[in-house]
């Protein structure tokens, strides 16, 4: 069986061919599209590491059937940067050395996006650390994490001040 | 996965054709029906994919003056709906200490009320259980119980249900709105899910093929919000099933209690509403002492199933907590960790 | 979080890059997703190879439906012991002391759970994953061994990387008879598995006999040894590229059997291979940390001072290979004590074969330790911090050698101060905040073996005064590919940005093994003798053209700075590579550094990193949840060559030693040998949130003998100490002393 899903991904509208309908989203990223900056660190979402924007909202690539996703925009940490130019969550977190290892930090990174356009978490370092409590690091960078997630949010907002005056 | 034939219906009623057959799961938000499949517990030869069908994912007033909300509704969205937070904060608080943030913005209000245990022996498909291989066994008992139930449960199953939305809603006496074959009913979320029994591979009341579509808080839900609280014991902070929980709700008129709604999480295969407790605070001053003695009630009949006694008082000390801060009353907002007895307002008594 | 950019300052000097807290050099790739790691590499002709795990830790495959899993559209071929590639060697056979046996499909033998029994290829990761469910094992089982209290205990040969299993110094059984006091107590640790984020992966390519390799390794030299080895191939027909790893933690020390098996199967198929883990399958065949049930008896006299340590540790092997959690270690260098004594026994359990973890034996001796330790103060009356501090060890106790250095007095003061220690009741259960929760205090010391192994590395100077350098170093998250880029500059010394750096593949030096903490120590001088080499080489042809400025200069010397040599004697007198190498007619100037550990410092000095940490806890008296809302960590461990990276290893590892306080633990079925938490949603390590407050403070501290840079190692030593800073500072709220970790509310209650 084979079925036909539309998929925006990280802008560019895409026909997506399935010839199988087990396909994950995270698996059609990584395998099919070979769009690899989003990792797999459980499979079975316990972990966060696969953390995609699924339109618009924070989800875990694993537990997303493709087919399912039809008609979806989809945004993935290789959207993020303009050329050399990083966004204000991918810059905030070389500064604060929010990741040692880098394998959980394309997830941490759209996490962090997800987290401050839901808008809940303020300027509270605790309800940063809760809403990125779905992202886990074995290095330990959570410190680095919560502290970039915080200035990135602050720089964000200033940007949006600017714009709006 | 095993292969599986994937339909999408447009219509409720494509979607019972489809769910009728043998072997068809529904899919929705996918975060426990995709894990259940990939670990080899959940093996559907066909997915119903009722993401898109129309109608199921709005929130609204129901007719008898209470709250509707669509099947579909993703958790997140309900929780962080103000109005919702503010007439049900403990169904809010609820959501917000399950799962994570990921978790929350996929899973579906309906897929909550059918998500499976989390019992290790039931995730395992060699492993005995009575629930996933009818007639089995059930390796639990006598294996790591340590979190099993410790109310309700038969010798063909301990497992527990691992969901802490349904506590509250099974608290607030929420309604469970389902289409089916044989046409629509309602049921109480209460009696939705079943206790094992010799039967323990019949979950829910739903018959073969029967959807959720909606649930619904009745008129008097909201008239608890100035006190209800959802407490949950974690062995981490965050993103954890709870070892036990609780939801309580007060309505308080000069004082004294007018009435009170509490069940408890983790403690059973459903969510334990504890009506004796709530009969006995009805007219009681609300303090450590009413407290204490409505949670001895609503644990009464409680025997461990396994290596798991420390639950039951447990149980009772976070049936008191719920109730210690559902009296001293509702925060402004969703406490910064949701439901963690870290929590914890200052002014308000740690124990009974 | 305290600025990083305020630490260490005497390790700055002018013009030098090792002190300077750079961000990471890989930074941006990382946070762009750009990054590749092994499973990120999709090369043309690409098949999915998953493995099919034993559910069962004893016994034999009895059958495997291999028709149902082939008749899958997509499955390619089912690799089995009856149609793997033979190997050139045994897997069973220990062909050098880290050559651990290997489970590759050698037989139908099964000896743990989570053994691989069989590899399904296929077009599609979704058929290969549905065909190692369609092979339905089929077993004969056998009951298996799984705890402790299983087996006869026995005295291994040796323990961890090949110490003694039994040491003593004194009579510590005399000493403990005559002693004032005396503290005996049991602590239990259960295994534990490393759990890096990234799932061991391969994607193997064959061309000919020749083998190309994507697979994260901590060891690149050993591991394409190890792979020659079993497939006797030439060591250099095999090329890894490991760029990154994501974690390691000492379980991708060693080339492992599911990496070997990626391998085969792309042998088999001819054609390249990806073969990644599934979580669960991280709990078999790629090692653990042993549990442990460690037995501590101490002695002190009338004053507190110790008299007597006896740490008996029981732990265990696999059935069939040997690896022995050496927890006793950390009794031999923390405290002074006249007698001390550590055995260690062992007993074999149906499970695979234990393996190095991040700070193997001194993480699980050290929260033992620890807790007896502060059992002992409480005993004796003493503050805790105290109590150290009066069994403080001038020399190394076992030895008697003196330290090559040690800060640790530093370290308690230091720590001690920020975190504000002095406050603290003796006895516990004493404090409370505002809301009524229990708050406990707790401090543990912290100590690592600082050491070296063997490496090499290249340099090169190229015509336009930039310089490359080269040595297979791996960067599992340490930050080698920072902090080694900015010994390699001064090496040459040029600044950083005109040094390209090379590392994480096996066709440059061998940089030894990124493991033990010794990394940075041990690449790092190979990288410095390296750069050195180059400016000797480039000195002496300065000295002896007469068209250079620094001609003759032969006995005042030279020195190289930014890109020039000067004349010693007179700094205004330079030359800059760039005229040197041109006027010379080179194109480049290469040049070799090689590191190992310097016998005779060896012989002379105990040498060890070391610590204080300080932990607070709150636990809600009534539920027994526990939360670590305070760390403070004051650390010594020589030169730090980047402190912003050393920061967040020491974050790290004081957040491991949260949670092997309070969290990890795996559960083990005792009947089936089965991990039933196999996974990252019930076998808890910390979250976000587990961690509100984590300090590390960098303690200054210069050593003249552990090598010429003065660098011990940070990897590992924030483990030790926090573990049991925490376990007592739950004491200390509680009045309740847990010894079986971790710590677990119901063990509150």
């Amino acid at each position: 069986m084979s079925l036909s899903i539309a998929l925006n991904v990280n802008g560019v509208p895409r026909q997506v061919e399935l010839d199988d309908p087990r396909v994950t989203l995270l698996d059609l990223l990584r395998e099919r599209l070979h769009l690899t900056g989003t990792k797999k660190g459980c499979d079975r979402g316990q972990c966060g590491a696969c953390t995609v924007l699924l339109d618009g909202r924070r989800i875990n690539a694993c537990l997303a059937l493709a087919a399912s996703c039809d008609g979806a925009a989809v945004q993935t940490i290789e959207s993020l940067a303009d050329g050399p130019a990083l966004h204000p969550v991918q810059a905030a977190f070389i500064a604060h050395d929010a990741f040692q290892c880098g394998y959980c930090t394309p997830g941490q990174i759209m996490s962090a996006i997800g987290l401050i356009q839901e808008a809940q978490a303020g300027d509270d370092p605790e309800r940063v650390r809760e809403a990125m409590s779905g992202n886990i690091c074995r290095c330990g960078a959570y410190a680095g994490i919560t502290a970039a997630v915080l200035e990135a949010q602050a720089r964000l907002e200033n940007a949006q001040r600017e714009e709006a005056a | 996965m095993k292969p599986f034939e994937y339909l999408r219906p447009g219509s409720i009623a494509e979607a019972l054709a489809a769910g009728a057959a043998p072997g068809a799961a529904y899919l929705a938000g996918g975060t426990n029906l995709l894990d259940l499949m990939k670990g080899g517990a959940s093996l559907p030869d066909r997915l119903v994919d009722i993401t898109r069908l129309p109608g199921l994912d709005r929130v609204e007033p129901a007719a008898d003056g209470g709250l509707r909300i669509g099947a579909l509704v993703r958790n997140a969205t309900l929780a962080h709906d103000p109005g919702f937070a503010r007439a049900y904060p403990a169904v809010a608080e609820a959501l917000l200490s399950g799962a994570s943030a990921q978790l929350r913005n996929a899973a579906t209000v309906g897929g909550n009320l059918v998500q499976r245990t989390r019992c290790a022996y039931f995730y395992d498909p060699t492993s005995a259980c009575n629930k996933r291989r009818p007639g089995s066994g059930c390796d639990a008992r006598g294996g790591e119980n340590r979190l099993h139930a410790v109310l309700g449960w038969s010798e063909h199953c301990i497992a527990t249900h691992p969901s802490d939305f349904c506590v509250a809603l099974a608290a607030l006496g929420a309604v469970v709105e389902i289409a089916g074959p044989a046409g629509p009913r309602e049921v109480l979320l209460e009696d939705f899910h079943r206790l094992p029994g010799d039967a323990p591979e019949r979950e829910t009341v739903l018959e073969p093929g029967e959807l959720v579509t909606a649930l619904r808080l009745p008129p008097d839900a909201a008239g608890f919000a100035a006190h209800a609280r959802y407490i949950k014991l974690r062995e981490r902070t965050s993103y954890a099933f709870a070892v036990v929980s609780a939801a309580a709700a007060l309505r308080l008129e000069g004082g004294v209690i007018a009435e009170a709604r509490l069940a408890l999480g983790a403690v059973a295969l459903k969510p334990w509403r504890a009506h004796g407790a709530e009969r006995l605070l009805v007219g009681r001053t609300p303090g450590p002492e009413a407290f204490r003695q409505a949670a001895e009630l609503a644990l009464e009949g409680a025997t461990p199933s396994g290596d798991n006694g420390f639950k039951i008082e447990l149980a009772r000390r976070i049936a008191t907590r719920a109730l210690l801060l559902a009296a001293a009353g509702t925060p402004e907002r969703v406490p910064a960790l949701p439901a963690s007895p870290f929590s914890h307002p200052v002014g308000v008594p740690l124990h009974a | 979080m305290p600025d990083s950019a305020n630490m260490a300052p005497m390790q700055r000097r002018h013009g030098s890059s090792i002190g300077q807290p750079l961000t990471r050099q890989d930074g941006f790739l990382k946070v762009t997703g750009t990054a590749r790691y092994a499973a990120d590499n999709n090369p043309p002709g690409l098949l999915h190879a998953v493995l099919a795990t034993s559910r069962v830790a004893r016994g034999r495959v009895a059958a495997l439906d291999v028709a149902a899993a082939l008749a899958h559209p997509g499955v390619v071929e089912v690799m089995t012991p009856a149609n793997r590639p033979p190997l050139a060697i045994d897997p069973d056979e220990r062909t050098s002391p880290f050559a651990f046996k290997l489970d590759v499909l050698q037989n139908d033998r099964i000896r743990y759970a989570g053994q691989p029994i069989a590899v399904v290829i296929a077009e599609t990761l979704e058929a290969a994953t549905d065909g190692t469910r369609l092979l339905a094992p089929r077993y004969e089982t056998e009951a298996p061994q799984v705890s402790l209290e299983d087996g006869e205990p026995f005295t291994p040969p040796v323990v961890g990387p090949g110490y003694p299993a039994e040491e003593q110094k004194g009579d510590a059984e005399a000493a403990l008879a005559a002693a004032a006091r005396h503290v005996e107590a049991r602590y239990e640790t259960p295994s534990q598995y490393h759990n890096a984020m990234e799932p061991h992966g391969i994607v193997a390519s064959w061309d000919g006999d020749r083998l190309t390799l994507d697979t994260p390794t901590q060891g690149l030299a050993i591991a394409q040894m190890r792979a020659a080895e079993l497939l006797g191939i030439p060591a250099e027909h095999i090329h890894i590229r490991s760029p990154f790893l994501g974690g390691g933690f000492g379980s991708k020390g060693l080339l492992a059997g599911p990496q070997m098996l990626g391998i085969l199967a792309a042998r088999l198929v001819g054609r390249p291979v990806k073969l990644v883990l599934q979580r669960p399958q991280m709990y078999g065949p790629v090692g653990h940390r042993a549990a442990t049930r460690q037995t501590l008896r101490l002695g002190v006299d009338e004053n507190g001072a110790l008299q007597a340590i006896d740490h008996h540790v029981l732990t265990h092997s696999s059935r069939f290979d040997d690896f022995f959690e050496p927890a006793a270690g950390v009794s031999h260098t923390l405290y002074a004590s006249p007698a001390i004594r550590t055995r260690h026994e062992a007993v074999r359990l149906d499970v695979g074969t234990p393996m190095f973890m991040r700070a193997p034996g001194e993480a699980s001796g050290s929260i033992a330790l620890e807790s007896a330790i502060d059992e002992m103060a409480w005993a004796c009356g003493m503050d805790p911090l105290a109590f150290r501090l009066k069994n403080y060890a001038e020399v190394e106790p076992i030895s008697g050698k003196p330290f090559s250095s040690k800060a640790l007095r530093d370290c308690y003061a230091q720590g001690a101060e920020r975190f504000g220690w002095a406050t603290r009741p003796l006895a516990p259960r004493q404090m409370r905040d505002e809301a009524g929760f229990l708050v406990g205090w707790g401090v543990g010391t912290a100590t690592f073996p600082a050491l070296m192994f063997q490496a090499q590395a290249r340099a090169v100077l190229r015509q336009d005064g930039s310089g490359v350098v080269e040595t297979g170093a791996h960067d599992m998250g340490q930050g080698a590919w920072t902090a080694l880029a900015q010994i390699a500059a001064d090496g040459l010394a040029l600044p950083l940005e005109r040094v390209e750096f090379h590392a994480g593949d096996s066709r440059l030096p061998d940089a030894g093994i990124a493991g033990g903490s010794g990394h940075t120590a041990t690449a790092g001088m190979a990288i410095h003798g390296a750069g050195a080499d180059v400016v000797a080489k480039l000195a002496a042809l300065a000295m002896d053209d007469e068209r250079s400025p620094l001609f003759g200069a032969h006995n005042a010397g030279v020195v190289a700075r930014g890109g020039r040599l000067h004349r010693r004697d007179d700094e205004s007198r330079s030359d800059s590579y760039e005229d040197i190498l041109q006027r010379a007619g080179l194109a480049e100037i290469e040049g070799r550094g090689s590191s190992a550990s310097d016998p005779a410092a060896q012989a002379a000095y105990a040498m060890h990193a070391h610590g204080a940490v300080f932990a607070e806890v709150k636990v809600d008296p009534e539920l027994g949840q526990v939360r670590v809302t305070r760390m403070v960590g004051a650390f010594a461990a020589g030169t730090i060559i980047n402190p912003r990276m050393v920061q967040s290893q020491y974050y790290g590892g004081m957040i491991w030693g949260l949670s092997f306080a309070l969290l990890e633990g795996a559960a083990m079925d005792h009947r089936s040998g089965r991990v039933m938490n196999g996974d990252l949603a019930e076998y808890h390590v910390p979250v976000n949130a587990d961690v509100p407050s984590v300090e590390a403070i960098l303690v200054e501290e210069r050593d003249p003998h552990v090598n010429a840079l003065g660098i011990k190692g940070v990897g590992e030593i924030g483990i030790t100490g926090s573990a049991g800073a925490i376990a007592n500072a739950v004491w200390h709220a509680t009045g309740r002393r847990v010894r079986r970790f971790p710590v677990s509310l119901d063990q509150l209650l």
